[in-house]
């Protein structure tokens, strides 16, 4: 005898409670701290603090245990809780220029003021699985002293700028108001100043392909890394009670400018183009996916065809943010019970009219 | 223990609430027109409600009574899950009855009981544009909306007559609102569209993800779009419920074992066990409304 | 048919268009008759479909006008028009024949949606009547009735155009905007469409823009023609005329590129 089903929010808790069992797994391996994760799983850190867009180390540590290590889970949780956050200002824009900087490279020149600083990166390791890292061994002692020079490291693209050929960054005067996604809907056409905010916290795997196709011919713009740097930098704030700058402490950032495909005009002679990536934290291939894509969606204001997926500022920016995106796609998992059966109707109904036409045929 | 003394009431501050409030008076003066609005990233998923909890949270007062339903039953997880959020947040009333709620939430079917004067639907919507799937840019659906340029639907109708004999949208089927806006009635199924028609209660729409608004202010003309010698037809069931016996009613098939038996019972559960218990008599009565 | 008004149509004054320090066309004067078809013609780059883009308010001149007689009578500067009524214009009184069919025509709609879209566009609501009507159109566009249910990525190049032409047509258009309507088409396939818009200018009192590089379709269906170089009109006239006397060197080496049939 069928009874109507009923227990769903019994069921919920159940539920619940079986995740933070698995959340916990076997209980004869020590618990994982959030400090642990902070300290040694800090791409994974920096990568929720960018995407989830709160610069919270801390936080980001302990919503990568509550979300089981996925990142993406782990940012949504950083949002929801962003979104509780009182809201006291805008700070001023930080000054990458006056960086401290601890990884610094330039593709474009050999050499340059400030130098190349690898810093710690894997670039020239040779991905080899390590098996020494299952041993609880002490860190490698640094042979090197690391010379830190306190002269602040000038912009590759104001290098090629005091030469006229890069292109300016746009005029904008101090106090002109700036976009905030969080706050208004994304509507298009939309500027240069949206269309960042969007990417930076944007999906790096969606980032990350779309750079690579613009690489592979999907809209081409000749990229350079002119400058990748990484490095610490104040955060100031002037609160209104006091009317002057207030330090807020310092965040670690990755900046990658990219030098692009030159274009002159009838105005002007050629100069090369601009792609621009920043993210919280150690995050190179972030910052650099995002600078091509930035060049990319740029093509409409230079005048170039859209043609490649990359270059549509549309399709690129409705899709990349990925708390939206998994949610409808997960929300397939929702009961769609009353839509399919519309549908079933329907179809049931058309295979019987199919069969009705097909016999009445025979019988001809 | 409530978590009402740790949050705002229902959940958003009230800057988000009035935001949210201002974008709904746009709607209700527009109506069937998507309003814009900067949702808000909420401890659920987008596409899993969101538009619709922001909506019950900037319109709900401490003395309304709140219904959840997920496809008509008060009882599917998601149901149980929003409803569980705004006992939460809100420590609102909450009830299952359709006649005795203030404020009804719901994914996918209007209530089988005729609501009234004085109760608002809030639907949950994932695409609002009534339009996407056949033009798939904003920039040019705005346009569409704008200048009242409507024939792209009309011709998606003509194909599925020419193609199958038949429309072939059987959810989220597109209507006219007084005359002028092309709506997307959210995916409840097109049995479900005459009872927007000139409905005594305030109904809302919220799509989160996509961050838009939209309503249909009490007695409004809602019609449904069709051609007039293919009028539109709402589904119809050629049985009643196997547990209460209701007819014209919308039926869920549950499947019953794996020799192809089935059995249909009422989608609307709160509707399904008011008749099958002794009635009851609610503080208002069931009002019907003439349609 | 009614006896034609013999105020012109459509009037273009000092028609303009910079492309930065580029010039697409300049200082153009144009006016058409009902009933009359006029040929652009010139080379790639002569400007030719810059100005068809300017008349049919598809671009936005940089100096100079377009006035229109509306259906009312109401002559309209076209480029005060608001969005709506220009769309309206665009797909009722107006008809636009591309030059790539995949422009005019929606590749995924069957050739009878694709007929059909202008009658719902403005209002008709009969699924039996908008079929019929478009049944008409592809009988005098001879499509045979059977494909209406096709879509044109099931069709020749030829059939595409004759579909862009019913499309078109079943608002009964004062004005047709063609650009390179023949372009590459089989000359047989050509020689067919042709015919057929020769037939329907006749028989309905079209009246016409043809852009073409080709002299021989200027000849066949245009009462005047306008040659075009460097975005400038070197030569206006009667088509016949222009063609068997030509004045400016430049069009006399057009009509001697033709190869002689």
């Amino acid at each position: 005898m069928y009874v109507a089903v009923k227990g769903g929010e019994a069921a919920i808790a159940a539920a619940h409670a079986l995740l933070d069992k698995e959340r916990r797994g076997d209980p004869t391996v020590p618990a994982l701290t959030t400090e642990q994760i902070r300290e040694q799983l800090a791409l994974a850190v920096d990568r929720v603090t960018c995407e989830g867009s709160l610069y919270d180390r801390d936080l980001a540590a302990l919503a990568i245990k509550q979300a089981r290590g996925d990142l993406i889970e782990a940012i949504f949780l950083l949002r929801a809780y962003r979104s509780t956050l009182p809201r006291f200002g805008y700070a001023i824009p930080i000054q990458t220029g006056a960086m401290a900087i601890r990884r610094r490279i330039s593709a474009t020149f050999k050499d340059l003021p400030g130098g190349q600083v690898l810093g710690p990166t894997f670039d020239y390791t040779h991905r080899l699985l390590d098996d020494g890292l299952n041993d609880q061994a002490p860190a490698t002692e640094l042979t090197h002293k690391i010379a830190h020079d306190e002269a602040a490291v000038p912009h590759v693209a104001d290098l090629l700028g005091a030469q006229g050929l890069i292109e300016q960054n746009a005029e904008v005067e101090i106090g002109a108001p700036v976009g905030d996604l969080t706050r208004d809907p994304l509507t298009f056409p939309a500027d240069r100043d949206l269309r960042l905010q969007s990417l930076a916290r944007g999906d790096e795997g969606l980032l990350l392909a779309l750079g690579y196709s613009t690489q592979r011919g999907y809209g081409r713009t000749h990229p350079f890394a002119g400058e990748i740097r990484m490095g610490h930098v104040e955060v100031h704030l002037v609160p209104e009670e006091l009317g002057f700058e207030v330090s807020l402490g310092e965040i670690v950032v990755t900046e990658c400018e990219m030098v692009n495909q030159f274009k002159g005009s009838a105005e002007s002679p050629p100069q090369f183009t601009r792609g621009y990536g920043l993210a919280f934290g150690h995050s190179e291939r972030k910052a650099m996916s995002m600078a091509l894509v930035d060049r990319a969606l740029r093509a409409r204001d230079l005048g170039e065809e859209v043609i490649a997926p990359a270059q549509d500022e549309e399709f690129v920016l409705s899709h990349v943010d990925n708390v939206q995106a998994t949610g409808f796609v997960e929300h397939l998992k929702l009961p769609h019970y009353v839509d399919f059966q519309a549908e079933l109707q329907l179809v049931r109904q058309m295979r019987r009219e199919w069969e009705e036409a097909n016999r009445k045929e025979a019988a001809e | 223990m409530s978590d009402a003394a740790v949050y705002n009431f229902a959940y958003l501050d009230e800057q988000t609430k009035r935001m949210i409030r201002r974008a709904l008076l746009k709607a209700v003066a527009i109506p069937g027109y998507q309003v814009p609005f900067a949702s808000r990233e909420m401890p659920m998923p987008y596409g899993w409600g969101t538009g619709g909890v922001q909506v019950t949270a900037a319109v709900l007062g401490a003395d309304d009574t709140l219904k959840v339903i997920d496809q008509g039953a008060d009882d599917t997880t998601n149901a149980v899950s929003i409803r569980k959020f705004f006992e939460r947040t809100a420590g609102v009333a909450t009830t299952t009855h359709t006649s005795d709620a203030t404020v009804i939430q719901t994914r996918h079917r209007i209530p089988e009981t005729p609501l009234r004067e004085g109760q608002i639907l809030v639907y949950q919507v994932p695409i609002p544009e009534p339009l996407r799937f056949l033009e798939p840019r904003e920039t040019e659906t705005r346009r569409q909306h704008a200048l009242e340029d409507y024939g792209l639907m009309h011709v998606k109708l003509y194909e599925d007559i020419a193609r199958h004999g038949h429309i072939a949208t059987t959810y989220a089927y597109p209507v006219k609102v007084d005359g002028r806006y092309l709506m997307d009635p959210s995916p409840t199924p097109k049995f479900d569209n005459p009872k927007m028609d000139m409905c005594p209660a305030l109904q809302l729409f919220g799509a989160g993800r996509e961050k838009r608004i939209y309503a249909l202010p009490p007695y409004t003309r809602v019609v449904s779009l069709d051609f007039e010698d293919h009028p539109f037809e709402p589904t119809k069931f050629d049985r009643g419920c196997a547990l209460c016996g209701a007819e014209g009613i919308y039926l869920d098939e549950v499947v019953t074992d794996d020799r192809g038996g089935r059995m249909f019972v009422c989608s609307d559960t709160d509707f399904c066990e008011s008749r099958c218990t002794p009635p009851r008599t609610a503080a208002q009565g069931l009002n019907e409304v003439p349609r | 048919m009614s006896a034609l008004d013999d105020r012109p149509l459509l009037v273009a004054e000092g028609l303009t268009k910079h492309y930065g320090q580029h010039i697409g066309c300049a200082d153009v004067s144009l006016d058409i008759h009902e009933g009359e078809v006029v040929a652009v013609v010139g080379e790639s780059g002569s400007g030719k479909s810059t100005l068809l883009g300017l008349l049919s308010t598809q671009l936005l001149p940089s100096a100079g006008s377009v006035r229109y007689r509306m259906r009312d009578g109401e002559e309209r500067e076209l480029l005060s028009l608001s969005e709506a009524e220009r769309r309206f214009l665009l797909r009722t009184d107006w008809g636009f024949v591309h030059q790539d069919a995949r422009l005019g025509l929606r590749m995924g709609v069957s050739a009878g949606g694709n007929v059909g879209e202008r009658l719902m566009a403005v209002g008709w609501r009969h699924y039996g009547r908008i079929r019929a009507e478009a049944e008409h159109w592809l009988d005098r566009v001879e499509i045979a009735r059977s494909r209406i249910d096709d879509r044109p990525d099931t069709f020749s190049g030829g059939m595409r155009q004759r579909l862009q032409i019913a499309k078109n047509m079943v608002t009964r258009p004062r004005l047709i905007f063609m650009d390179e309507p023949t372009g590459g088409l089989d000359v047989s396939v050509q020689a067919r469409l042709l015919d057929l818009i020769r037939g329907f200018v006749s028989d309905y009192g079209l009246a016409a823009v043809i852009v073409t590089h080709d002299l021989a379709v200027a000849r066949l269906l245009s009462h005047r023609i306008v040659v075009m170089r460097h975005g400038r009109v070197i030569e206006t006239g009667l088509t016949d005329q222009v063609l068997d006397d030509p004045r400016e060197p430049y069009t006399q080496l057009l009509v001697a590129s033709i190869l002689q049939a």
